[in-house]
């Protein structure tokens, strides 16, 4: 049976690995085809690089960094940020990404996802949905997280599943950088709303968290970043305790 | 030198970098004389099986495929083993190469589809080269499979119904996964391949 994917995910600023939130006291942690090479050897079931550059030159280097990556990991590959059109998408899985996410320009164009689908196929198109809890329900946020929508995320899961998305990156913007474990209710929610897969993220601080995902939602893969950089937990330390909980995974 | 026909199906990458991996020389190609005086001819592939005909006849491959398939050792991935059999029906009925009886249809699951992720492979008995793979998990992303006879299987893998995960015929092997999205494992399989079939 198909198995639970564990999923590092590496911010790339202007061609660098960096660590930092929101934008401030971002530290550099090195190249991303070597990060990414090092956590395919190590286990991980595939990579994610969200590209947060700000200029065009960042963004171009990003297409180099997924060509050198196509070329040395062995495991797939997603590739989002700053995806706005069918142009960005198209030069991305050329470069050889084996998905590409897209997220705000998604809000603001959803026909984005159906085009990107139809031209592409379905399994390459991964739209990330930023939500957070508010008094009526939970809203999408753009922006990285900082502009509320005022859309529905339950709403827009079905709408963004209808158009051809072939999985849905979840981030809690509530739980994210707050280590206390992801967001059960919110996954839960998404999970048994859509019926294509969706990966967990924001909030994992540290081990048992992946297990406790898994166990409590549906949900096909979570993401984590912080945890796995600088060697703070490994990702076989990750796959040990889901396999300790009974958590069907791939040996790491 | 191992050939791997590019006729314009996705992205041919990271096979071509799998097989080097390995210590081959591997040349990308459309041009029929480049595929004869290869040593193996890889048929990679993503995208539907009916646009993937349509670019091997444009390109006037149909009929040299066919020839060198029972000439020297031919793999296809993904898409590629399912342009091996006979007959699909993703964007219509389309004609396959027919290297191995059977069609490829939609797949029955009551899970998820596309079926995307690291799945367990069951080796069949008989097939010693691949059963150091036996559990192992790789990596598979579709939405049709190969319905075919059961001497034609070497391994499958279990997603709600057994799915045909590597097949053969002769010197033809089709593996449904992706072996170059497979970490270790995908590289060990097709070196299985390289090694077992001359």
């Amino acid at each position: 049976m198909i198995v639970k994917r564990i999923i590092p995910c590496l911010d790339v600023k202007e061609g660098k690995v960096v660590k930092g939130t929101n934008f401030v006291g971002l530290r550099e942690l090195g190249d991303p085809v070597e990060m990414a090479s090092a956590y395919s050897k190590a286990g991980a079931d595939e990579i994610i690089f969200l590209d947060i550059s700000a200029t065009n030159e960042g963004r171009q280097t990003m297409v180099d960094i997924v060509k050198s990556t196509a070329e040395n990991v062995f495991v797939p590959f997603t590739v989002g940020g700053g995806v706005r059109t069918i142009d960005d998408v198209t030069r991305l899985l050329k470069a050889g990404a084996d998905k590409v996410g897209m997220n705000s320009a998604a809000v603001a164009n959803p026909e984005l996802i159906a085009e990107s689908s139809a031209r592409f196929g379905a399994q390459c198109i991964v739209v990330a949905i930023d939500a957070k809890r508010f008094d009526d329900g939970w809203h999408v946020m753009t922006h990285g997280g900082s502009k509320d929508s005022g859309i529905d995320a339950i709403e827009w899961a079905k709408t963004v599943e209808q158009k051809g998305a072939g999985e849905i990156l979840l981030t809690s913007v509530d739980t994210d950088g707050v280590k206390d474990g992801f967001d059960i209710a919110l996954t839960k929610a998404i999970v048994d709303t859509v019926r294509i897969p969706v990966i967990a993220s924001g909030g994992c601080g540290k081990p048992e968290h992946f297990p406790e995902v898994f166990e409590k939602t549906d949900v096909s893969a979570a993401l984590a970043a912080s945890i796995f950089h600088e060697n703070t937990f490994s990702i076989k330390e990750v796959k040990d305790r889901c396999t300790l909980q009974g958590v069907n995974i791939r040996e790491a | 030198m191992i050939a791997i026909v590019d006729y314009g199906m996705g992205n041919v990458a990271s096979v071509s970098t799998a097989f080097k991996r390995l210590g081959y020389e591997v040349v990308l190609t459309d041009n029929v004389g480049e595929l004869e005086k290869a040593s193996h001819i890889i048929l990679p592939g993503v995208g539907s099986f009916q646009a993937a005909v349509k670019e091997i006849s444009e390109r006037g491959l149909k009929e040299p495929l066919q020839r060198l398939a029972k000439e020297k050792p031919f793999l296809g991935i993904c898409l590629g083993m399912q342009l091996l059999f006979t007959e699909g029906y993703e964007g219509g009925t389309s004609q396959g190469l027919n290297l191995i009886p059977g069609t490829v249809e939609k797949i029955k699951t009551p899970y998820l589809l596309p079926h995307i992720g690291w799945n367990g492979l069951h080796i069949q008995p008989g097939h010693p080269a691949f059963d150091p793979f036996q559990d192992k998990h790789v990596y598979f992303v579709h939405s049709f499979e190969a319905r075919t006879e059961k001497e034609y299987l070497v391994a499958s893998t279990e997603y709600g119904s057994d799915i045909p995960a590597i097949v053969q015929k002769d010197k033809v092997y089709g593996i449904q996964f992706h072996p170059e999205k497979s970490g270790e494992v995908g590289v060990g399989i097709l070196k299985a391949f390289l090694q077992e079939v001359k």
